[in-house]
Parts: C-alpha cells; structure tokens; sequence
C-alpha cells in the first residue's frame, strides 16, 4: 500500500516526534531484511516504543509513519491491533499477570488481589509515582509455572501472592 | 514410560546454545546431508515418515511443502512462533533450549522447497527466546551455516527473527503474513493457498517451530524410525505433550504420538494434590473439553478427532473437581471474544455474545434457556468465518452444554454457582 500525496501530506501537518539517531539507524538496518517498508512497521514500532517511555503517543506514530514512509493511518490502525503497542502512558515497570485457564486452576485471581492491594491502583492505571501499571493478560506461554506474570521483557514464575508483591516491591 | 527423548534431548544442557555444542550430538549434520540430495528426495522423506503439522492443524508436512510451486520466483519460509493458544508452551522450551535444532530445521525445509529466506514469526511476548534465537542466529551466520554459501554449497540462505505484538490471530497462518507484511493481522480469503501466494504474493511454507524441529532427526535416522513411534501410520513421531492445571507435575513432557490420557497423567505425577479428575483440555482452549471418562483415549489426531475433539497444539489441561465448568467455559469464552480479529460479523459478534452468556449464567444471572442460547449461538458461528477461530472458540462452549448441562441448569435454578471459588494459598498474615 503506498501513500497517496493527500495522506502523506497530513504527515506533515501532524506533530512528529523525533527519533532518536539509534532508533533510526536500527530501523534501517531492519528494513532491509524486508521486501517492503511496511513489513519494518512492527519492529518499527517495538523501537519507538522502547525509546518513548513504553507507549505510542500521536507524535511517535506519526514519526514512524514518516520514517517508513506509511500514512499515519496505517500505521495508527496497526498500533490499535495488538495488544503490547500503547495508546495512552504505562507505568516505568509494565506488569501483566497471566490469568488464563491454566493460571486461573493455579490461583492467578489471587495475584491479580496482591497486585491490585500492592499497588493501590487499578488495572491499566498507573501509580502516583509512576513506578508501575498492571494488567491481566491472556494466556503467556508459562502455564507449567502458572500462575505467573511478566514484567517488562521478563517472566516471573510459580508465584505465591506474598512472592508477587515482594518482586513489585523490588522494582526501582 | 522409558521411551528415549529426541526432540527435547538438550533441554537442561546449556552447550546446546552454542554451534560446537550442538554439534557435538550430530547437529547440522542432516543439514550437511540435505545440501548433497535432490531437494525432491528432501520432501519425499519427510513425506514418507508421515509427519503431521505440530501446531494444530495436523497436516501432512511434506504434503505441504510439496505444494510450493517451481516458478522463478523468491519463495519463503515462515516458521510459526507465535506460540499462543492458551495451555501451548512446547515451542518456547524447543526455541529456548535448542535454537540449532530450529535453525536447522528451517535451513533444511528451504533447502526443499527452493526457498532463500526464513522469518521466524515469534509473538512479541517471547523476548527471551527470540533473544536466544538472534544469537544463535547470530553464531550461524558466523559459522557459515547460514548466508551466501550454507557450509560451502554456493546456496544462500537467510534467516530472520520477527516479532509480533500480542494477538492470537496472527497464530492463524494467513494473519501472520499479514502481520508480516506489517499490518493488521487479518486472515486472508483462501484460495489462494501461502504455497501460492504468501508473503509478499510469493509462494510460501508455513510451519510450527515443533514440525520443524523433527525433520533434521527424520534426515538423520530415517523415515522408518519415525513411523515406528505412534498410534498408526496416520499418526507417527515423537510428540511434545504440555500439560497444565490440576497436575502434580505440570510441563512439557516428549512421548510417542498416541499415549493415552492416563498415561501421560500418571507420567505428569498423577492429579494435584491428590484430587479427583473431572475433565481436560486434550489440544489447547480451542479444543472441546473431555470428561474424565473419555480418560483411556489416545491422544493423537484421529482418536481425538473421532471422540469429538481435537488433538491441536497438544497442550492438555486438567481440571479436577473443585473446578466449575461454567467459569472455565466462561473464561475461555472471553479469550476468544478478545482474541476474535472482527472482521467476520458470525465470530466478531458471537464470540462476544458467548462470553456474556456465560458471563451471567457464572454470575447466577442466567435465563432460563441459556443453555440452548449458547447452542444456537455456537452454531452461527462455526463454519461462517474466513479462518479457524470461529471454529475454535465454539468448541469449549458446545462441549460444555453438550457434556456438561447439568451445570448449567443448576447455575441457573439456583441463580448462583454452586461451586465455591477455590483459594490456593493461604491468606496473607
């Protein structure tokens, strides 16, 4: 799908962040193991997102349109898709706590308690300091382990609630 | 159950991670052997062993490479990795214990079908095994096992990790090469088939990260050893079983294709803290629930399939008798419902419609022809979308009403569940 000069021109005239030198010399370098620009939008995404505090505000999408060369409405219809891009701000620690069937028969529900007693907040908030957002997620590939939860890029496996909150409180 | 472990012989050795180490138990030497053999007789092999797809689907491998057209026209692999249907985590263990083992696999697949790139499309959550798969990546490359000559043939191949973003549907083959393509990951109208027209309109393999991982052992030691392990020519091999739940011992556990369910629970350490069984999950959510009396089944394609359900990605889930069909039924009801892409009016709407349902009748607010609702309902959504999640998202829902009704109706007399929510710790001090 290429951009029309109508749809590239509402480029210009939206907001852009900029992306840092890396993040675009990464980009590039990722292009080219594609056929297409567009097939670079999903690791695209994963690095702007990585260098925009965890989420996808309008300028950041903006900019990676740019960077690909996408209309904005392309790339904002992608970001809406899946589930790990986001629209609005996350916490510095993202925590997603799995509570599928094989996490649920293994106390899940009773994590999802600690958290939301840990941290005060509720799902998809972020704490006053900034620190931390959760969420219950869907089935995380860990359900030997379960009940479990991720944080940011790692996993956290047969969990108690007291071991969940001790791992949170842990977190800088 | 004695039975010698190929698929999963260096998980817990750390060696494995690195090309000597791997080499040292006979890796790449089927790589070595399939760059000297007429790509035809690679497919034929693999073929003959009788190699059904491990992710779900069941179907013939070789079969399906066969399908790749001979026009002059760059060709594909796509491994899938997107390892998602809730109760699967076979291909995490296989990518983050053995990555040569996958490498391989792919190189030889591409090697048959004429294909000179792979992607491994792995979901975004998998960070760690897709970081253990770049470097082995990495170390290939380095080693001349992958780039412009594979180990001196003059052949080139490339290989390449990608990550998704967090959607099932993109486990579904033809979202995954639209996500690929980086977009929204929407199945395709088929015909045309990926061998056909795949990623970026080129004919294109798809394959899972376990299907993969046996062809170097069917290489090395023949289609006739692999035939030999199984249920029947039908279904053949080793098979990674991941069993989860209301198990002493949950995890992934490598047998021959077609133990029965009691077998492969007693291997598991029998049922959680001595529990009753009540029912499992023989293939993932999408595959119907048994009761306990359908226990002695075999789990393999074709038994699964003719008992009702389905053998899918064998990712087994066990319930016991604490666990209330309706809240299990329900919970899987709201994956789908998330899950469902939304293009197709029958899954869009009905998985959300099933979630609801089952929502209330959990909640005792059930009316009194819910049961029949949700079947109704099932049935407008199976058969009336572009893929196979429609299919898979009715299937725990009509078992449920279908083995299950009882507990249904006593939800709905009695307006509440009549199973206490289980506690699996003790309360804070």
């Amino acid at each position: 799908m290429s951009a029309t000069a109508e749809q590239t021109a509402s480029v210009a005239e939206l907001a852009l962040a900029e992306l840092p030198d890396a993040a675009k010399a990464e980009i590039a370098e990722i292009r080219k193991r594609y056929p297409t620009a567009q097939a670079a939008l999903l690791p695209a995404l994963h690095i702007a997102q990585r260098n925009f505090d965890g989420w996808l505000a309008e300028p950041v999408i903006a900019a990676v349109a740019a960077e690909l060369g996408l209309p904005v409405s392309t790339v904002y219809g992608v970001v809406t898709f899946y589930d790990l891009y986001h629209l609005k701000p996350v916490g510095r620690h993202r925590i997603r706590v799995c509570n599928n069937l094989s996490c649920q028969l293994r106390g899940a529900e009773e994590i999802l308690d600690a958290m939301r007693a840990e941290l005060g907040v509720g799902e998809d908030e972020v704490t006053d300091d900034g620190r931390c957002s959760y969420v219950h997620f869907e089935c995380l590939g860990s359900c030997d382990t379960a009940p479990m939860m991720m944080i940011d890029d790692d996993y956290h496996e047969n969990l108690t609630p007291e071991s969940a909150r001790e791992i949170v409180r842990g977190l800088k | 159950m004695a039975f010698e472990k190929t698929l999963t012989q260096n998980v817990g050795n750390p060696d494995a991670l690195t090309v000597a180490g791997y080499k040292k138990n006979g890796g790449y030497t089927a790589l070595e052997a399939a760059l000297k053999m007429e790509p035809d007789a690679i497919t034929q092999a693999v073929k003959d062993s009788g190699l059904r797809g491990r992710g779900g689907a069941g179907f013939p491998a070789g079969m399906k490479w066969s399908f790749i057209p001979k026009i002059d026209k760059p060709k594909y692999l796509v491994c899938n990795a997107d390892e998602s249907e809730p109760g699967t985590f076979k291909d995490r263990l296989l990518m983050e214990y053995d990555p040569h083992q996958l490498i391989e696999g792919c190189a030889i697949c591409c090697r048959a079908v004429g294909a000179n790139t792979t992607y491994i499309y792995i979901r975004g959550e998998y960070t760690k095994a897709a970081r253990i798969l770049e470097d082995a990546i990495r170390e290939a490359y380095q080693a001349g096992i992958l780039g412009d000559s594979v180990m001196g043939s003059g052949w080139k191949l490339d290989m390449y990790v990608h990550m998704g973003a967090g959607a099932y549907i993109c486990g579904e083959e033809t979202g995954m090469l639209e996500s690929l393509e980086g977009k929204r990951g929407q199945p395709r109208v088929k015909p045309p088939f990926p061998a056909v027209v795949g990623a970026f309109g080129c004919p294109t393999v798809i394959n899972n990260v376990e299907t993969l991982c046996n062809v170097p052992h069917i290489l090395n030691r023949g289609a006739a050893w692999f035939k030999g392990i199984g249920t029947d020519e039908r279904n053949t091999g080793p098979k990674l079983y991941a069993v989860s739940g209301h198990v002493e011992r949950p995890g992934t556990y490598e047998l021959p294709l077609g133990i029965t369910f009691d077998e492969l629970l007693e291997v598991c350490g029998g049922m959680y803290k001595g529990g009753t069984l009540k029912a499992f999950i023989p293939g993932g959510a999408s595959a119907p629930i048994l009761k306990a009396s359908e226990s002695h089944l075999k789990m393999d394609f074709d038994t699964l399939a003719k008992a009702g359900s389905m053998l899918g990605s064998a990712a087994v889930i066990v319930m016991d008798e604490t666990t209330c069909m309706v809240r299990a039924a329900s919970r899987l009801a709201k994956f789908f419902a998330h899950e469902s892409c939304g293009q197709c009016t029958p899954c869009r709407e009905g998985t959300n419609w099933m979630e609801i349902i089952l929502h209330r009748i959990e909640a005792g607010h059930g009316h009194p022809n819910d049961a029949d609702l949700l079947y109704s309902v099932s049935k407008n959504v199976g058969g009336n979308s572009l893929c196979a999640l429609g299919d898979a998202a009715i299937g725990p829902v009509r078992s449920l009403v279908e083995k299950f009704r009882d507990e249904i109706e006593q939800h709905i007399r009695e307006h509440a569940c009549p199973v206490p929510v289980r506690r699996y710790f003790a309360a804070a001090a």
